[in-house]
């Protein structure tokens, strides 16, 4: 308890005023508590106080089966639920030793390109709000709801997800959801570059942002930063390019980096991520017209659940099934670590199975956690308006902050 | 660069250190190797700096209990050579009561905050940590909640029993 941040200024002579930035306040876009001693505009000192959400999950997934952690996977970062569940999915399959075809790679790039471009939307969005423009806020969110329905035709619902399952997705996708796929890449990339216009040259939005937290790479590195924040800073670091995942080597893309990892290269390094996105989702359209139409996961029946129709009419299915459900399956008593480039940088499951149906321990190296932790020492000598934009930038996201 | 193979790793740790860090295993091509805590600072500094390694980017830092062992809790440490694209693990495990592991945070700022963590789930006690309190559990927390021991939920509710199947 000794170094417990100071919540009030008892000192009469003192010039400094205490501020309680959070938990629960309306810039700060989550339950961020930041206790700041302020000399006018300007902060002097500030304390992070995090956990307002921490839900043990590390904990829960002690006591869980394998395929019921996904649902705890979707809590952590959730504007981007679908990374999270494949990422965990994979990790299983990685212990497992599990092949999946490369339609269900495909199909996984397409649904995590998608939850990329959904979570940078809001980020930049909010971003742009926090400085002052509210339309292209608006323009975007109403892509990011044309993602949400495709993520509906696919899986049935919309921010925690839950897609997908271990050796590949639940069902296949229906038309529907393709329409709505060659829709959104039709009218998504007009309204990034009306997005795109308003911001990128607008005097007031570059005067508000460039310079602003900015971040060497050898800080950033320091604190272990991953994802657009390092990339921003000059470091080509993407998960997706170093250890392809999911078929990533077959695709081409570019890994966009900034200059000086201020807010404003932070901004245009999701931007481009985007346009990538969006490459990498017509690419994968094309493989997949070659790929046989009607495979959706990996011939697994040890871990994948039959369909309930021939549960109840096949003896095989039935077993399967069963054994699925009681965990009566054996798996390697071994370690496992796997990362997936979520959007806020490298989303890491470090799994140590000691051959039960859940895990020994499961950790989540969660980028959002690793992030924030810069976030009061780059405060220092800041104004408190520009550090309300460089937690817009940051984009650190409450669930997988705490975890 | 290329991935730097684990023998050249394994050879180089042998050289420098000898018997005082031993190799786990390389589960799923990752390299794993177990260090005593006096050797940990020395050998997470060789890593770092060897111009031939280059492990220069601390990817995690984890706790793990294992109620059964003599030294029951582990320190994980994950590093990663960004210009090589390799990876290691590092292991120290610790004898409960004697949780006491010089701190990371001199060759990273961003262990900070993965020690605090591990401290508020474990108690690991990271000496010469700048601010080692609690981070995600409340101050005045007794108990370090991802040890084996502490129940999950509170053994003593009855409103959940299922008195024909169990829980």
């Amino acid at each position: 308890m000794q170094n417990h941040p100071v919540y009030t200024d008892n000192d009469p002579q003192s010039e400094l005023s205490t501020l309680n930035l959070g938990p629960t306040h309306p810039a700060t876009h989550g339950v961020f508590q930041n206790v700041l001693q302020l000399d006018g505009e300007r902060i002097v000192s500030g304390v992070s106080t995090i956990g307002y959400i921490h839900r043990a999950f590390e904990k829960i997934a002690e006591h869980r089966p394998f395929y019921q952690i996904t649902p705890l996977t979707d809590r952590l970062n959730y504007c981007s639920s679908p990374i999270n569940n494949m990422g965990w999915h994979m990790t299983v399959e990685k212990l497992l030793n599990i092949q999946t075809p490369k339609r269900v790679d495909y199909l996984r790039v397409i649904v995590m390109e998608l939850a990329r471009i959904a979570d940078h939307i809001v980020c930049n969005g909010v971003l742009g709000v926090d400085t002052g423009a509210f339309t292209g806020f608006l323009y975007m969110m109403e892509q990011r709801e044309a993602i949400y329905e495709i993520y509906e035709e696919v899986c049935g619902s919309r921010l925690t997800t839950n897609i997908g399952r271990i050796g590949g997705f639940e069902r296949n996708f229906n038309s529907r959801a393709f329409d709505k796929l060659r829709a959104f890449l039709k009218s998504f990339p007009k309204t990034l570059k009306e997005f795109e216009g308003l911001f990128n040259r607008n005097r007031i939005f570059v005067d508000r942002t460039r310079d602003v937290a900015a971040v060497t790479a050898e800080t950033a590195l320091s604190y272990s930063w991953t994802g657009p924040l390092l990339r921003a800073a000059g470091v080509d670091y993407d998960v997706r390019a170093m250890n392809p995942y999911s078929s990533y080597e077959d695709f081409e893309f570019e890994v966009p980096v900034g200059d000086n990892g201020d807010v404003y290269s932070r901004f245009l390094v999701r931007n481009e991520e985007m346009w990538q996105s969006l490459r990498i989702i017509e690419q994968a359209l094309v493989k997949l017209d070659k790929e046989p139409g009607d495979i959706f996961h990996a011939d697994v029946p040890e871990f994948y659940l039959p369909p309930k129709e021939e549960v109840y009419n096949n003896m095989e299915a039935l077993i399967y099934h069963f054994k699925i459900v009681m965990g009566e399956i054996p798996t390697p008593t071994t370690e496992v670590y796997h990362s997936v480039e979520g959007t806020n940088g490298e989303l890491g499951f470090y799994l140590v199975n000691d051959g039960g149906r859940s895990p020994y321990r499961l950790h989540f190296r969660r980028p959002s956690f690793i992030n924030y932790q810069m976030y009061a020492p780059m405060s220092r000598g800041m104004l408190l308006s520009d550090a309300i934009i460089n937690m817009s930038s940051l984009n650190v996201i409450a669930g997988e902050l705490d975890a | 660069m290329a991935a730097i193979p684990n023998e050249d790793i394994v050879k180089a740790i042998g050289d420098k250190f000898a018997d005082a860090v031993t190799v786990i295993g390389e589960p799923y091509g990752l390299l794993t190797v177990e260090s005593g805590r006096e050797q940990i600072i020395d050998l997470l500094t060789f890593l770092k700096t060897d111009p031939s390694f280059k492990f220069t980017f601390l990817t995690d830092i984890t706790g793990i209990h294992y109620p059964e062992q003599e030294k029951q809790i582990g320190v994980i440490y994950h590093l990663h050579s960004l210009t090589t694209n390799t990876r290691i693990r590092i292991k120290v495990f610790l004898a409960d009561g004697d949780v006491h592991i010089p701190t990371a945070t001199v060759l990273w700022e961003g262990a900070n905050w993965m020690e605090r963590e591990t401290y508020d789930f474990f108690g690991v006690i990271f000496d010469g940590h700048p601010d080692l309190r609690r981070i995600l559990n409340v101050d005045d927390m007794t108990a370090f909640p991802m040890r084996k021991e502490f129940p999950l939920e509170d053994p003593n509710r009855v409103d959940k029993k299922d008195f024909y199947f169990g829980r």
